[in-house]
């Protein structure tokens, strides 16, 4: 496996299944009465957070403790950052205190890349941008696999999954289509046109607009967030008609297949893509999709910081 | 102390070539180092599968004695070739005394003390029954006894599962050159053995035969590309 993390295209099949096999066994350390391990005692991991996050940045800090790690959060506010610190300098100073991990999520893709240049210890991305989230992407995998009972090994072989929405600013999407592709899952992708990237046509998946069309065809419906805070232009006429045409409300569950699971990577915007009846129904996976992120992050944290420290 | 670590085959994609470190074999072996490594490049059986199935079956009968009927036992084998060890031991003491006896296995790679030595090693299953090991007398299954290394990581990997009555440790085969204050309490066999040496322990439910070999270290094929065969408790420090 490589040092960093910091794209799911970077990983091989053989990496992904490590991670989601190493995931499936320190599952287990949730349900023992002593939910620590003594793994990675002495080592320090910074999260280091440029972007409003609780569900990552917390999954990482729970993570990197149940493995005996020393867990440094950086908030941007109230840092020297909000004095106009640049990204390279803030690097040196982790890289001084000895940081053996940084989990960072910034605003601009590709920070990450240019962090892992700077410091000595292993980068995790924990979302850039509209780039990757390659964590949230290994564990969706995660839990696509435990739901249709497959086990350690195994991949996703001959599954359907369709992902919903803002494709256009989804880092989670992004990371979702190579992941699974590489896992062997058939991906389609469901959004408005203004919601699509250019370059769509490199991507390993199919693509289409209509979402009733699609549902039947469908093992796994991955819903996406409409990023607000990311538009700047008007990519639908309104909400409510956004939500008609691509939300999955009760009518639209009734079309999937009877085994079908729904995903949301959160936070959810309930009634616009997704209605909350859906959420809260026994085919939603989303609070699993919190637990199983504590024993992903884990997996990667143990495979990057376990061992020997990879030649420079 | 066990296997140096799990089969080569079984650590798919960790890092190129830890095949070589993970055999616990560090190249041809030191100068002067009896036997030398060349002519002699053929495994010697030490143990062949009626030998193992006595000594299993001795060592069943021996954990019944000393635990006066096996009653509150659980035995917990340490991956990779501790476990089906642990399964067969359960099975004869049941048989014996006509019940079940729980068993299941105890991965201690997260305990380990020689974690940054090499790169992550791939996790091994860890499944205690479900009646627990609060107050029972459990009994740790391992192949090979070596510097007792791994052993001390099962005895804390143990403390976070519970609290045992008390803590037993069974081995195949017990190998010497010990770096920590610990012994087994059932032996199969006794086997004095040079550092130069590595024991290869073959199981039926992995390996597809019953046989614990002794080999010189650095022997072509116990280190390199080719999957190995078995659990090898090589030298490593």
């Amino acid at each position: 496996m490589n040092r960093h993390l910091i794209s799911a295209a970077d990983l091989s099949k053989q990496d992904a299944l490590l991670i989601l096999d190493t995931a499936e066994e320190l599952a287990r350390v949730a349900d023992r009465p002593i939910k620590k391990l003594p793994t990675l005692r002495g080592r320090t991991v910074v999260n280091l957070f440029f972007e409003d996050s609780t569900r990552t940045r917390i999954s990482f800090e729970a993570a990197a403790k149940r493995l005996s790690a020393d867990v440094i959060n950086f908030a941007v506010k109230g840092s020297s950052v909000a004095k106009g610190e640049s990204l390279k300098d803030t690097a040196l100073t982790l890289e001084a205190m000895g940081a053996d991990a940084v989990v960072i999520r910034h605003s601009a893709s590709g920070a990450p890349h240019r962090l892992a240049g700077w410091v000595r210890g292993s980068v995790i991305n924990a979302g850039d941008g509209a780039h990757e989230h390659p964590t949230q992407a290994l564990l969706d995998a995660f839990t696509i696999r435990r739901r249709f009972g497959r086990g350690s090994g195994e991949a996703l072989d001959g599954l359907r999954v369709t992902i919903v929405g803002d494709v256009l600013h989804s880092r989670v999407a992004r990371s979702n289509v190579w992941l699974l592709h590489l896992l062997g899952a058939e991906v389609a992708l469901v959004a408005p046109p203004t919601l699509l990237p250019v370059a769509i046509g490199g991507w390993p998946c199919s693509v289409s607009y209509d979402l009733d069309a699609a549902l039947p065809k469908s093992d796994v419906v991955m819903m996406l967030r409409i990023q607000q805070e990311r538009m700047n232009a008007a990519y639908f006429p309104s909400v409510r008609e956004y939500s008609r045409r691509y939300g999955l409300d009760i009518a639209r569950l009734g079309q999937l297949p009877e085994d079908a699971i729904v995903m949301h990577p959160g936070p959810m915007n309930r009634g616009v893509e997704i209605a909350a009846e859906v959420a809260d129904s026994h085919r939603s996976t989303i609070v699993e999709q919190v637990a199983n992120g504590v024993s992903v992050r884990m997996a990667v944290l143990y495979l990057l910081l376990g061992g020997l420290e990879a030649a420079e | 102390m066990a296997h140096a670590a799990h089969p080569a085959g079984g650590q798919p994609g960790i890092t190129p070539g830890d095949g070589s470190t993970v055999s616990g074999a560090t190249a041809p072996g030191p100068a002067g180092g009896p036997p030398a490594p060349g002519p002699r490049a053929h495994p010697k059986t030490v143990l062949e599968a009626a030998e193992i199935n006595r000594a299993l079956t001795r060592i069943a009968h021996e954990i019944i004695e000393r635990t006066r009927g096996a009653e509150e036992v659980v035995l917990l084998g340490i991956p990779t070739r501790g476990v089906p060890l642990a399964g067969r031991l359960a099975g004869r003491i049941g048989q014996v005394e006509g019940r079940p006896v729980p068993h299941g296995s105890l991965d201690i790679t997260m305990y380990r003390d020689d974690l940054r030595l090499r790169p992550a090693r791939r996790l091994g299953p860890t499944k205690v029954p479900a009646e627990g090991i609060d107050g029972k007398t459990v009994i740790l299954v391992d192949d090979v006894l070596y510097s007792g290394r791994t052993v001390r990581a099962a005895l804390d990997a143990l403390n976070d599962l519970g609290r045992p009555l008390a803590v037993q440790l069974a081995v195949l085969v017990d190998r010497g050159h010990r770096e920590l204050p610990i012994r087994a309490d059932y032996v199969g066999k006794n086997l004095p053995t040079s550092l130069a040496e590595v024991v290869r322990v073959l199981v039926t439910e992995t390996d597809g035969e019953d046989a614990v070999l002794l080999e010189p270290v650095g022997r072509p094929g116990a280190a390199g590309a080719r999957p190995r065969r078995g659990g090898v408790s090589g030298r490593r420090r």
